[in-house]
């Protein structure tokens, strides 16, 4: 296999003294999606940081490609309303190398096209998202993190996004790293699961790892429905009318707690 | 041909007027406000501290704005946030200050030109430090401004770009604490924030990009130093103060007008 674009290597964190990763072990690949599940607290985002080099590990390395490029998507933008930034403004602010316009296969991949002359605090959520990830793929990058990006919409939007993260992959040929809580719908889109919970529980291909002990005990047993769940509203149009009833949602959701 | 004394304080009022302007927009989008009474309140030690070693004025107060600062990043938040800390920083910078100046021996000040500011007392030396200092704050600005706007976005998202959030934070607080240590003659220690963000608040109404919402400001900043100081003659009034009622009369100004034309936008989208 090819150099990782990111490794870490027996990687320690600590915050304030508390242990909060213990001895992880990780690489990505170019190409790959790769999604971190974990429950609240587990530190996925704390990785996240310590990858993007926006932490300090404690013990252990974190070693990045040469001249690697990351797009990041947030959680969130916490846009001071008094900030005045148009999107195009905003995505031209991702662009690194070089002042071109923004390419057209971009804007016309990420569907952002109608709200270019919008201000990006006037954006809905699933409007920013996508914003977001334009954003974050501007300046082609080798790899896309992406930190619990589609929270907040609902699940034909979160299955719309994760599909368009997937055609992004199959463009761009970036690498993709997520991290989400959602297991509905992430698993089956990636490459590799890897499941944290303070260190590595267990990690490999998603049904691998859905039938995992270590993972089970984690979530429980319900991801099974939940992927079923997730190819049943990839069998569908994304953009159809009706809305799925209501009791669909929370029946998985008291499955998966 | 224009009075040398009025231009003289014209230039002190506008130049720091006008640099105020943009500082407040950072001030604002990055929700600093407290910060910036912190290092105003700062500046009123820095007084203190200049007649006590018999340092020029700015060098004083600059040293203890940024002395404070330094406290404040390395201060351990564990307990208190980032409010609190202020907040006990600020009020005990101020009262240090006033105490301070009174334990002096033989020397005599009269505080309220550092609290409110003292434009008359404003020399040529003085408008050519306050020039020197808001040159090279505005120089540091647009150096980092790019920098800036994408670590004031998002400081993940700044990190993935290779830009470091916190190494912009200190510049930028470093050139704020220069702004601060240039302002305190011209408008005081009490007011220095109110000239940092009445006036982005008057450009906001208008402006569709961070670029456009920092010119408009600046003009406005500017403006209201010009007003204030020609109200401040005209009606035997304090000029710090007058500035800043001024700017608010600016920003009432504005928010009418805008009311009045609902569509249109300055700056290019």
């Amino acid at each position: 296999m090819s150099e990782p674009l990111i490794q870490t290597n027996a990687l320690d964190l600590e915050v304030g003294g508390k242990v909060i990763l213990s001895h992880v072990d990780f690489a990505i690949h170019r190409g790959e999606i790769v999604t971190i599940v974990g429950p609240n607290g587990s530190g996925k985002s704390s990785f996240l940081k310590c990858l993007i080099g926006a932490m300090a590990q404690k013990r252990g390395t974190v070693t990045r490609a040469k001249g690697l490029r990351i797009g990041y998507v947030p959680q969130k933008l916490h846009l001071d309303r008094a900030f005045p930034m148009s999107v195009r403004r905003f995505l031209k602010l991702g662009q690194y190398r070089g002042n071109a316009a923004i390419p057209d296969d971009l804007i016309a991949r990420t569907g952002v096209s109608g709200l270019l002359d919008q201000q990006v605090s006037d954006l809905s959520g699933g409007q920013l998202q996508r914003v977001l990830l334009a954003h974050a793929l501007i300046d082609k990058p080798d790899l896309l993190i992406l930190d619990e990006a589609a929270q907040g919409l609902d699940q034909p939007a979160v299955a719309g996004f994760y599909h368009l993260i997937e055609e992004v992959r199959a463009d761009y040929g970036c690498a993709v790293l997520l991290v989400s809580h959602d297991l509905h719908v992430v698993m089956s889109a990636s490459d590799r699961v890897v499941c944290l919970n303070g260190h590595i529980c267990c990690e490999g291909t998603p049904t691998i790892v859905s039938e995992a002990p270590e993972y089970r005990q984690l979530f429980g047993y319900g991801t099974e429905g939940a992927l079923a769940l997730y190819r049943h509203t990839h069998d569908h149009a994304h953009d159809h009318d009706h809305t799925h009833p209501p009791h669909g949602r929370s029946d998985d959701k008291a499955q998966s707690a | 041909m224009i009075d040398p004394f009025f231009l003289r304080v014209a230039l002190a009022a506008v130049g720091v007027a006008f640099a105020a302007g943009p500082f407040g927009c950072f001030v604002i989008w990055r929700r600093m406000v407290y910060f910036g009474d912190t290092l105003s309140h700062a500046a009123l030690l820095g007084v203190a501290f200049a007649l006590a070693l018999e340092l020029p004025l700015f060098l004083g107060v600059l040293l203890c704005a940024l002395a404070i600062t330094a406290i404040i990043f390395l201060a351990d938040g564990r307990l208190l946030n980032m409010d609190a800390l202020l907040g006990i920083a600020a009020h005990s910078a101020l009262a240090l200050g006033l105490v301070a100046v009174s334990l002096l021996q033989g020397v005599r000040v009269d505080m309220m030109g550092y609290l409110i500011g003292d434009i008359l007392a404003v020399s040529w030396q003085d408008v050519i430090a306050i020039w020197v200092g808001v040159a090279l704050a505005l120089l540091l600005l647009t150096w980092r401004w790019r920098r800036l706007l994408v670590a004031t976005l998002d400081r993940e998202m700044a990190r993935a770009h290779g830009v470091d959030p916190w190494r912009e934070s200190v510049i930028f607080m470093v050139a704020l604490a220069i702004l601060v240590a240039v302002s305190i003659k011209v408008v005081g220690a009490l007011l220095i924030t109110a000239l940092l963000i009445i006036p982005p608040a008057a450009a906001r109404l208008w402006a569709a990009s961070p670029e456009a919402m920092v010119r408009l400001t600046a003009l406005i900043g500017a403006l209201s130093g010009l007003l204030g100081l020609l109200g401040s003659f005209a009606y035997d009034t304090p000029t710090g103060p007058s500035i800043v009622v001024a700017a608010l009369a600016l920003l009432i100004l504005s928010s009418l007008v805008r009311r009045l034309t609902p569509s249109g936008r300055i700056g290019r989208r």
